[in-house]
């Protein structure tokens, strides 16, 4: 139950049940779809990007709780970012939900991120919380094809 | 790895409910996995659509074939491999008596049901189905009898046509009447549906074909651990099954075919095993059923699936069918009391599977939630992707049971099922 508890913490719940950045968007520069074939999960997301600035976000599409918290959290920490920061944390986040479960989580440098440390405890979610992430990294890099977590 | 042992409590089903002579701790302890833990918690394992445990029968007959009888096959003159050469063939005469087949020369062993449908495609689809020929299936199919189709209809130009479901998800019966006519070449089409529970009439839709002399193939994977299948009473022309959805091995299965349609078909794999002589000038082909063997096939699989076969027998199917009766309807009726649950899949006869959402969760979120309360469920698309995109839902949870299972693993899902409720509120 620790660990459930862990995994579905508050702050994702919330994010799940009324998620920001929620939608389409008509005018925006960058777009990537992201799929998950071993749940038939799908990810849009939509990017207005000016001067290297990530000016706009939006994500909309299936997903479960981790997949949905995830694209809240991540768009609205995007919003202002430069193309160049969002790789960075794209690499930090990627690190975060990937590292060993015992080692310690840098939750001043994660800030909002370090709430996704509990999907460590659960292999099969990892993709989940990546989603998002995998997909925005294809948008801004303007890649054409569906990314997928394979 | 988690060492000790739990021992589930069973409570009986309610007397009216408690069919005849079904003792299912006795089932129980004859499946050594379900007496381990999960996360610490009795294993609840409800996911025997996907896969079934197996009973130590099965296993320890596993391993004495390699412990002291390993040979290979239809080849040495010495003991080990008569040895296991008849226990290969005996195995088949169990199949053969399982499915009440007219001749073990109808039972070929495949790698499962996937490769039986491929194997049909492949040596029948290949020879007899050609440009503008129509092959029917239905809209509740598994992925494995819907690709090989796919694949062979862009080979050959053949079209695929498909059976609607209704809301129930039953067949629409008239429709596959105005969908066969003198194009029907073939009509494939499952017994009991993986994602919905459902049990097509498929005697009546073999009725029907046969009055066009179209040939049916039935995919009997969920099927054989719930109902006693007679292929002579069918009089399908086809039957597949997977060993290790009837509390067999992994990598093994069934072929039956009627005799006078695999003499008709083309050879499938070319190889040893499936030949009389080979001559660079010509081949001749060994007789039914090896033609369509060729290689060193499962023999600890095959041996494995026989006596799955033979200890589901010893329960017999009349208790089996009344015990899952109950229990389905059990685990049906608690689960539609939950407040925002919807079952996928309703119709009137149904097997094994129930299929279900809960407003606002995803189906992820529940499998990991449940998992942790020792319960094992699927959460997805169940390879039946069509079905899916019919009720409008990217996935579900879904249920499915085996005779082993009791009263006790629905009552642990269903709390699991309210606390996961009550923390997404
Ligand atoms: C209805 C149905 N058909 C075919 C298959 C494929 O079986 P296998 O993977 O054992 O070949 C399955 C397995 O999930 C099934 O449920």
């Amino acid at each position: 139950m620790e660990e459930l508890k862990e995994l579905y913490q508050q702050i994702i719940l919330d994010h799940n049940k009324s998620p920001k950045n929620y939608g389409k968007m008509v005018n925006c520069t960058h777009a990537s779809e992201g799929y998950n074939p071993l749940c038939g999960d799908r990810i849009k997301i939509y990017a207005k990007v000016e001067n290297g600035v990530i000016e706009d976000i939006k994500f909309e599409g299936e997903g479960c709780a981790i997949a949905k918290a995830s694209g809240s959290i991540m768009t609205a920490l995007l919003k202002g970012k430069t193309v160049a920061e969002a790789q960075q944390l794209f690499e930090e986040f990627q690190h975060l939900i990937t590292s060993d479960v015992r080692s310690n989580v840098d939750t001043e440098k994660l800030g909002k991120l370090a709430v996704f440390a509990g999907v460590r405890e659960f292999p099969t979610r990892v993709k989940c919380a990546g989603l998002a992430w995998h997909t925005v990294k294809a948008a801004i890099e303007k890649k054409d094809e569906v990314v997928t977590t394979e | 790895m988690e060492t000790t042992t739990l021992k589930k409590e069973t409570v009986r089903l309610p007397e009216s409910r408690q069919p005849g002579h079904f003792d299912v701790e006795k089932i129980r302890a004859d499946f050594p996995i379900l007496q381990r833990p999960v996360y610490g918690k009795p294993l609840a394992y409800l996911d025997n659509a996907a896969t079934t445990q197996k009973p130590l029968a099965v296993i320890e007959a596993i391993r004495r074939y390699y412990n002291a009888e390993n040979a290979n096959i239809h080849r040495g003159v010495y003991h080990l491999s008569e040895v296991a050469t008849r226990k290969y063939e005996g195995a088949r005469k169990t199949v053969k008596n399982f499915l009440n087949a007219a001749s073990e020369k109808e039972i070929v062993f495949t790698a499962g049901t996937t490769d039986s449908i491929n194997l049909v495609a492949a040596a029948y689809g290949r020879k007899f189905i050609k440009a503008g020929d129509e092959i029917i299936l239905s809209h509740m199919e598994h992925h494995s009898n819907i690709v090989p189709w796919q694949m062979l209809c862009e080979e050959t130009g053949a079209k695929l046509r498909v059976i609607p479901i209704n809301d129930r998800g039953e067949l629409i019966f008239e429709a596959y009447e105005k969908l066969l006519n003198e194009r029907t070449r073939l009509v494939s089409i499952v017994y009991v549906s993986n994602s919905l529970g459902t049990v097509n009439p498929v005697k009546e839709i073999i009725a029907l074909a046969h009055q066009g002399n179209v040939p049916v193939l039935v995919d009997g994977a969920q099927a054989v651990a719930h109902l006693k299948v007679d292929v002579q009473d069918l009089d399908c022309d086809f039957f597949a099954l997977s060993g290790h959805k009837i509390f067999g091995p992994t990598g093994v299965g069934v072929l039956y075919a009627k005799e006078k349609i695999l003499e008709s078909m083309n050879p499938y794999r070319g190889g040893g095993d499936m030949i009389r002589s080979v001559k660079f000038e010509k081949t001749v082909y060994a007789e039914l059923p090896h033609r369509f063997e060729a290689g060193t096939p499962h023999i600890a699989g095959v041996i494995g699936l026989a006596k799955a076969l033979e200890y589901v027998e010893s329960v017999g199917f009349e208790a089996i069918g009344a015990y899952e009766k109950a229990l389905l309807e059990y685990g049906q009726e608690a689960l539609s009391a939950l407040k925002k649950l919807k079952l996928i899949g309703t119709a009137r006869e149904k097997a094994g599977v129930i299929s279900f959402v809960i407003e606002g969760i995803h189906p992820h979120d529940i499998g990991t939630w449940v998992d942790r309360q020792g319960v094992a469920i699927r959460a997805g698309h169940h390879c039946t992707q069509p079905v899916m995109e019919r009720y409008g839902v990217p996935s579900t949870c879904r249920a499915s049971l085996a005779m082993y299972n009791c009263k006790e693993d629905f009552d642990t899902l269903i709390t699991a099922l309210h606390d996961i409720i009550k923390v997404f509120d």
